[in-house]
């Protein structure tokens, strides 16, 4: 559980962007070109936020990064691994191993518990029946929700539901834990709650990587990636070619 | 990813939707258990022929009277006395491939014990007759040259008859009434049970020929030369000596049909046909018969089966087209699965577990059925019934084959979706 936990003071990267590229439908009438060199790096420990207005290109810039996507030009290293060469099952194999993904609409199969959804990834990595229970239990201790272990998403609120959603990413203990507008479907009081939960992740040595369209949100980062029309218009680095 | 873990989801995901799951695999049951009790119906028949193919033996020919065109109209075989024991002689003696030789005259009567009595067909046979039809005797000793030769007043009953006037009392020895004419019981036939055509072969009492002859259709017998008068026919179309039937056996069954030809000249000879006129006979050979009846039953049979399969084919196209509704409503749970780590193989594990339980079950329920049904078959009806452990093996690797074949296109469309675009939905 812990194996993300707190990393070495020097700096790691997690994820390495050098002129990150995608072309949808290239060589047709239909070709969009969603992003264009873009170019960064986070490092283990850090919270992130990636900002931008709809269409900016930030949706694109999180599925490359989930490794839900290979990009049409550049190079993305996640976690020291080139995904361009890597196919559906090889980045199935990666996102297990290296991303925890929470989403908007929060993503629980309806009709399991809040225990049997954060032991799903359990599944797909191989721990043994016996081990996934207690590991998953302790998940959920950590995001506050120990008592609701038994309740079908259903029967829990919008700001339980996500913080299941985020036991639910945690618990490959990836090094990298991707939210997509986490917050977006919650009241404010609760997206702050989730938010601060984030935060004291962070603290915990967990990379936290958020995307988001508000500034209020991505205030809550320690550094912000501000896209649009496809580039990255302000926090970028410098990459050597 | 481990099978149990895989079972164990697919097993999940059809208890959400059990009525759904049970609906789909009814259509496997019925598929499966009509297979196993139409082609358990089509072995059964066809162990049948081959068991009256075995009885009668590959080497076997038999010579009716009649047979002939009369005017363009076809006489029915038997329908004229054109057969005679002095035929039955010339057959065994010019023909040197012939084994035996039997001769029989048929006819049916009131066989009467004390104050039972029972109706019944009599046989007036030639002393190879039992040899030849493989009747073996349970009781008593046969006749005796003598009884062919004199017309003995013996009879042999049938295990039918016999049960029908003794139950379970001594019968050799009694004396029985057939056709008011007394005669001792010198033994009784081994069951033969069913004939080839669905009656009683143990329904019969056979007497020497000459007996027959001259005691029972003979001037001897007033009831007999009474039903002789009416029947219409000309006295002098009915020599003394006719038989109803000759049978020969040949000593190697590749002599059949050129014995058949010879017996075909000899006949024709004797009974003086000219050239190109129709024969006042006819030479069958049995086993032929008993070929082309077991041709139609293959052809019945591969008709069931082919009824079955079909049933089969639509359970298989109503799994899938359950599993692509299923992939398609399950579209976020799949994207959702990719997302924590599923890749498409495990995606398709799931689907195809899901589709192979399905059929499986259905299959066993359907196994669990069919033998029931086949059972059920055999009892309450005439149709003979084998069941099979292949047919077993072959209906359960039927569910397989389905299961694997109709769910794997849902299964593959499924782990092929984009993560993107079904998390989207």
């Amino acid at each position: 559980m812990d194996a993300g936990g707190p990393r070495p003071e020097a700096p790691v990267p997690v994820i390495q962007v050098e002129h990150l590229g995608k072309v949808y439908n290239p060589g047709t009438p239909g070709e969009v070109r969603a992003l264009s060199d873009v170019s960064f790096r986070i490092d283990g420990g850090e919270f992130v936020a990636i900002m931008g207005p709809s269409g900016s290109g930030k949706s694109t810039l999180m599925n490359l990064i989930g490794c839900l996507d290979t990009p049409s030009e550049g190079r993305y290293l996640c976690d020291g691994v080139d995904v361009a060469t890597l196919d559906a099952e090889q980045r199935a194999r990666l996102r297990l191993a290296k991303i925890g993904f929470v989403f908007q609409g929060f993503h629980l199969l309806p009709r399991m518990s809040a225990l049997e959804n954060v032991m799903l990834p359990l599944v797909y990595a191989g721990v043994p029946r016996a081990q996934r229970e207690p590991i998953a239990r302790q998940a959920l201790a950590d995001v506050g929700l120990a008592d609701r272990a038994g309740h079908r998403p259903t029967e829990l609120s919008g700001g339980q539901q996500q913080r299941v959603a985020i036991a639910r990413a945690l618990i490959n203990a990836p090094p990298v834990l991707l939210a997509d507008e986490p917050t977006g479907a919650l009241d404010s009081r609760t997206g702050e709650e989730i938010l601060a939960l984030f935060e004291r992740l962070r603290d915990a040595g967990h990379t936290v990587v958020l995307i988001t369209h508000e500034a209020g949100v991505a205030a809550h980062a320690d550094r912000t990636l501000t896209i649009r029309d496809g580039r990255l218009v302000e926090g970028g680095a410098e990459v050597q070619p | 990813m481990k099978h149990t873990d895989i079972l164990g989801m697919a097993l999940f995901a059809l208890r959400g939707n059990w009525l759904r799951s049970i609906l789909t695999a009814l259509g496997v049951i019925i598929g499966i258990a009509a297979v196993i009790v139409m082609v358990s119906v089509g072995q059964g028949t066809q162990a049948e022929l081959d068991r009256i193919m075995a009885s009668l033996g590959s080497n076997r020919l038999e010579v009716f009277p009649g047979g002939g065109r009369g005017g363009g109209v076809r006489m029915a075989a038997g329908s004229l006395p054109s057969l005679t024991t002095g035929d039955m002689e010339a057959i065994r003696d010019e023909i040197p491939e012939v084994q035996y030789v039997a001769a029989n005259v048929r006819g049916g009567g009131q066989v009467v014990f004390a104050e039972r009595n029972w109706s019944t067909s009599w046989q007036g046979v030639s002393e190879d007759f039992m040899t030849v039809n493989d009747w073996r005797l349970d009781e008593g000793e046969g006749f005796t040259p003598r009884d062919y030769g004199t017309a003995g007043k013996s009879v042999v009953l049938g295990a039918t008859v016999r049960r029908e006037l003794f139950g379970e009392g001594e019968a050799v020895g009694a004396t029985v009434r057939i056709a008011q004419v007394p005669m001792t019981v010198v033994g009784v036939l081994a069951a033969k049970g069913q004939t080839g055509w669905g009656g009683d072969a143990d329904d019969v009492v056979m007497v020497p020929l000459d007996t027959a002859r001259r005691r029972l259709l003979g001037a001897g017998n007033p009831a007999a030369a009474a039903a002789a008068a009416t029947a219409a026919r000309p006295a002098a179309l009915m020599p003394t000596d006719r038989v109803n039937q000759i049978t020969v056996t040949v000593a190697r069954a590749e002599d059949l049909e050129f014995v058949q030809e010879e017996i075909t000249t000899l006949l024709r000879q004797r009974h003086r046909i000219q050239p190109g006129a129709e024969d006042d006979f006819s030479v069958r050979n049995l086993s032929q018969m008993v070929a082309t009846r077991t041709q139609t039953t293959r052809l019945m049979s591969l008709l069931l089966g082919a009824v079955a399969s079909i049933s089969l084919l639509v359970g298989g196209i109503g799994i899938m087209n359950i599993m692509l509704v299923s992939v398609t409503e399950r579209i976020r749970e799949i994207g959702l699965r990719m997302a924590v780590g599923g890749g498409p193989s495990s995606v398709r594990r799931q689907f195809l577990a899901e589709a192979m339980i399905i059929s499986l079950g259905g299959g066993a329920i359907g196994i669990a059925i069919g033998i029931a049904g086949a059972l059920a078959t055999a009892r309450f009806t005439d149709l003979p019934v084998v069941l099979d452990h292949n047919v077993i093996l072959m209906a359960t690797a039927f569910s397989v084959a389905t299961g694997l074949f109709f769910g794997y296109y849902p299964a593959r469309k499924a782990s092929r979706l984009d993560p993107i675009e079904a998390l989207r939905m």
